[in-house]
């Protein structure tokens, strides 16, 4: 594997993908679980998906217009939501299918034998391109620099929504960051897990990090480490035995969260009957 | 040189009163109607709120008390009517407000430490991108723990407090901002009787320095502690500093309330006898 990882072009890439992908996840991750955004950004996924058919459709390269698609989709809902009456919820279940309706309407749409959607969906970090690894550094670095220069001000939105507005911060500007970070880090993980499973490497490293840290920045960190292990594990066990890395991440990272939790327990229970 | 001074002083008390009477006003509701959606929360509301007073806002669930303070804070714009807040809107003074909100209604398990909850306070009228605190800030925000009494939490995770020790987390936070008008929304519910005490002494001291609203289920409160009193239910039923009478509860709550003082300085109530 480590020889290999010298010599093949791809395993190179894959690798660069998984420490880029555990940037992105770590960082929005424990923000969309602190925020409870988890749903929220599980449907902005969901509608990239619609980006990746116009991609195909208009023949661009699809992560392009998934960017697109998923930035305005983001914005989009954090207004409606914001104006309208209708409940967070309920707007979820009308935007996620949406997004998935529109990419299958364009793929249709497409001349020709419909492409394989199954790297878009479930993920394939064996075949980043460099393209693509260009497009999630860019993106990583630009959800560092967001993160750092509006720090305070994101923390007090993300913290507190009602005193922001009371303070009077701009509460809509923090909004629609946040929204378009959730947007950015899609775009950013859809090659390494795809968008179906997504909300797995979104909510577990920052979870698991909050088992062990207790204030934001050390979460986030963690989650970032926890969130590269899990993705070089990841891509591991897809090279040697030809899973797709998308699922690989996925039940890993759940069985690792599970067993962590269970062996917590048991060792507090050990510890409480002890005294 | 005391001539002069003595002569200027009365020009201005002569020239300035009816500029220092409009100041004297710290909070100012003309014909105010607001909602959520289509439904009202409350209607055609007059209130002026005079500087230097604590007032407490009562009436029952759902009868637009925390709607009220939203108001005054500039969180809900009003359907129709007037606010002022020292002559002017609620957006433009926003500086000059400290807000407590519902203990209740906050995320206690957000990742934050209580010093960094405090300077949130400081965030009031600051530019949104490479915001770094000032050391000016942090004086602030340590004076404000020393005056609750909660230094030795600055560094603890909120999620790690009782509910009194965040009650004060959340006070301090509002005192950080520098106001001059305090709103507390329910400050002392899920307390219990002798942290409760603690905190309305602590209003009281600090009422000498700033005015004080706030909204409260806490008959304690309103019997010992507010000087004026506003009773709510979609519209304004009373407000004043006179004792409540049964009549006037009957008609804000629909019921009988409990509101007998328990041998306190002044009675919120009149005496029963008379109704039974």
């Amino acid at each position: 594997m480590i020889s290999s990882l010298l010599h093949y072009q791809f395993l190179q890439n894959a690798f660069m993908a998984a420490l880029l992908a555990s940037i992105a996840c770590g960082i929005l991750g424990t923000i969309i679980v602190e925020k409870k955004l988890v749903m929220m950004s599980g449907g902005i996924a969901h509608t990239a998906f619609g980006g990746i058919g116009l991609g195909y459709y208009l023949r661009i390269e699809p992560i392009y217009t998934a960017l697109a698609f998923s930035l305005f989709s983001a914005l989009s809902i954090a207004r409606i939501q914001r104006r309208a009456t209708v409940m967070p919820d309920v707007l979820i279940g009308m935007f996620w299918p949406l997004g998935m309706a529109l990419g299958i309407l364009f793929i249709s749409m497409t001349p020709g034998y419909p492409p394989s959607m199954s790297s878009y969906l479930f993920g394939d970090i064996l075949t980043v391109s460099r393209v693509d690894l260009l497009v999630m550094a860019v993106l990583d670095l630009l959800l560092l620099l967001t993160v750092v220069s509006f720090y305070h001000l994101l923390q007090a939105y993300w913290f507190d929504e009602e005193f922001s507005m009371a303070l009077g911060l701009p509460v809509v500007l923090a909004e629609s960051l946040t929204y378009a970070m959730i947007a950015i880090t899609v775009v950013v993980l859809i090659r390494v897990v795809g968008i179906i499973l997504i909300l797995a490497l979104l909510c577990v490293p920052p979870a698991l990090a909050g088992l062990f840290r207790n204030d934001l920045p050390g979460i986030m960190g963690l989650a970032v480490l926890i969130g590269a292990v899990f993705c070089l594990s990841g891509l591991g066990i897809s090279y040697c035995y030809n899973i797709p890395s998308g699922a690989a991440i996925v039940i890993l990272s759940v069985l690792v969260y599970t067993g962590t939790q269970l062996l917590l327990r048991c060792s507090s229970s050990y510890f409480t009957t002890k005294r | 040189m005391t001539v002069v001074v003595e002569h200027s002083f009365n020009y201005f008390e002569k020239q300035g009163e009816p500029l220092t009477r409009e100041m004297d006003k710290i909070v100012e509701l003309r014909n105010v109607s607001a909602g959520y959606g289509t439904i009202p929360a409350v209607q055609d509301i007059n209130l002026s709120i005079e500087k230097g007073s604590f007032t407490g806002i009562i009436g029952p669930n759902g009868g637009g008390k925390s709607t009220l303070l939203k108001i005054i804070l500039g969180l809900v714009e009003p359907w129709t009517g007037q606010v002022r807040i020292l002559g002017q809107r609620p957006e433009r003074n926003r500086h000059l407000v400290g807000y407590v909100p519902q203990a209740a209604t906050t995320n206690r398990r957000f990742p934050i430490s209580v010093r960094q909850v405090v300077l949130l306070g400081r965030l009031a009228g600051r530019a949104p991108a490479f915001h770094r605190y000032q050391s000016l800030d942090h004086d602030i925000v340590d004076q404000c723990l020393a005056r609750l009494e909660i230094m030795d939490l600055a560094e603890r995770q909120i999620g790690q407090l009782s509910g009194g020790q965040w009650q004060r987390v959340l006070i301090a936070r509002a005192l950080a901002v520098k106001p001059v008008l305090l709103l507390l929304d329910e400050a002392t519910s899920g307390l219990d009787a002798g942290v409760s005490t603690q905190v309305y002494e602590l209003l009281r001291e600090l009422n000498q320095e700033m005015t004080i609203i706030m909204v409260t289920h806490d008959t304690m409160a309103l019997s010992s502690y507010v000087n004026n009193i506003a009773c709510i239910n979609h519209i304004l039923h009373y407000h004043g500093e006179s004792a409540l009478s049964p009549e006037l509860i009957m008609q804000v709550y629909g019921c009988p309330v409990e509101l007998i003082a328990h041998g306190v300085p002044h009675r919120v109530l009149e005496q029963h006898g008379g109704l039974s």
